[in-house]
């Protein structure tokens, strides 16, 4: 019950903290990845050339269905802004679920740019289904299609050395998160500007700006002070032998 | 029809989320769940189609290294063939995964090793900062710390301070960002669960 309680607080402050947001605008910290990222899509445009978002091989029906729909955001922002380049974004996911709802991500953004008939099935595309296959068929892409930058946001573990290396070799900018403990290690000192953590699910505040993205990191923050208190409020009552 | 789309949805994942806290809807739940691992299997077939569907269409227009989009359509072909005819567990099949499939990929493994390596050489000169170098020397700090010498294990570095960074310092790290990415987890399956998140519902 604890849990459920918890689950229906969070939802509540959402609900309100979104009500808030459409009213009063976020500011936001600057996180230098998503900086580069504003720019390198504005950059890629400018010289025809093609952004690779690649989602990882995290599913949506398990624990890493969270970094999966992060990156299904930061994909349909990018393809939104990218739809009237000659060059369309591309998209590579390593899970069937996943991918399968890539493709209405990628032209959901180019209807929001009222440009629907530009739009390529091909663009989005599962490159193997376990994660050395997925890369594999990953690394490829950026090599072979004109892409400017790489754009790593999903479930990645170490595979994405492999990913970073292919970029690095052939001179495309990395940007990379992951969920994942290994992977966020492997992408920090690949990439230039590595996202940490929580900041993952920043991407849509930060790129699109609307108001449901920003109450949820608002409310990331606020129950982030409540485990912070748990934790040492935890700590204090077992050092004084109440728990 | 995107409206009608969104509150079946929605239903449907509120319906699951009280699969795990009312025992009444555990079996609404354990059906619907299996409804969506039947469609993970055929998404995991159209993404086949879609593999296919891309590297046909390089090999048709000639791209650059459409020879190995040729050979990846053909052996795509006679591999889900002979798997349909013969079943995953025939002795051939068999042989192609354990044969080729796992080799490859442990190989890719081997080569991992040797590209994050490659990373944490260059970390510096990509990223010349004191984290950079904190993360250097921690790296170093473990590998001395585990490796075994002729007269046994480093002293000091083995016996207190590798097990200090790594069980105090990084594990307390690592439980830090998973929590916050627990945290980042739940508000977005909440965000996308009640229809809030316009770039799932847009």
């Amino acid at each position: 019950m604890t849990a459920l309680a918890v689950l229906l607080l969070a939802a509540v402050l959402l609900a309100a903290l979104t009500v808030i947001k459409r009213k009063s605008p976020a500011r936001l910290r600057e996180i230098p990845a998503f900086t580069r990222l504003v720019r390198t899509v504005g950059l890629s445009i400018e010289d025809g050339k093609r952004l690779h978002i690649s989602l990882g091989h995290g599913g949506l029906l398990d624990a890493r269905a969270g970094s999966a729909f992060a990156g299904l955001a930061i994909l349909r922002i990018v393809a939104e802004r990218t739809s009237v380049s000659d060059m369309p974004s591309v998209a590579s996911a390593g899970g069937p679920d996943a991918w399968s709802i890539d493709p209405g991500h990628d032209q959901a953004g180019y209807q929001a740019a009222n440009v629907d008939e530009l739009y390529v099935p091909t663009t989005g595309r599962v490159t193997g289904l376990t994660p050395f296959s997925y890369a594999a068929g990953a690394m490829h892409i950026a090599p072979n299609e004109s892409v400017s930058t790489n754009i790593l946001t999903g479930h990645f573990g170490p595979e994405a050395g492999l990913l970073a290396e292919a970029s690095d070799r052939d001179h495309v900018t990395l940007i990379g998160a992951s969920d994942n403990l290994d992977g966020q290690a492997v992408l920090y000192v690949s990439s230039q500007d590595a996202l940490i953590g929580e900041e993952l699910f920043a991407a849509g505040a930060y790129l699109g700006g609307d108001p449901a993205h920003t109450a949820s990191l608002a409310l990331q923050d606020i129950l982030r002070w409540l485990v912070i208190l748990a934790l040492l409020g935890g700590a204090a009552l077992k050092f004084v032998g109440v728990l | 029809m995107r409206v009608f789309t969104a509150v079946i949805a929605i239903a449907i994942g509120i319906l699951v989320l009280l699969g795990y806290f009312l025992p009444q809807a555990e079996l609404i739940q354990t059906i619907l769940l299996n409804w969506a691992v039947i469609l993970v299997g055929v998404a995991a077939l159209v993404g086949l189609v879609n593999l296919l569907v891309v590297h046909t269409d390089k090999v048709r227009r000639g791209e650059k290294g459409s020879i190995y989009s040729a050979l990846l359509v053909l052996v795509m072909a006679i591999t889900f063939f002979a798997g349909a005819v013969l079943r995953p567990e025939h002795a051939a099949m068999q042989v192609v995964l354990n044969g080729i499939i796992l080799p490859v990929e442990a190989a890719l493994m081997g080569l991992l090793t040797v590209s994050l390596l490659y990373a944490a050489i260059r970390l510096l000169r990509r990223r010349a900062d004191v984290m950079g170098i904190v993360f250097i020397l921690t790296a170093a700090v473990l590998f001395f710390g585990s490796v075994t010498l002729p007269f046994g294990e480093i002293p000091i570095i083995g016996t207190l301070v590798r097990p200090w960074v790594s069980q105090v310092l990084a594990l307390g790290g690592a439980r830090g960002i998973l929590i916050g990415v627990a945290l980042g987890t739940l508000a977005t399956g909440l965000r996308v669960l009640f229809g809030m998140d316009p770039s799932v519902w847009g």
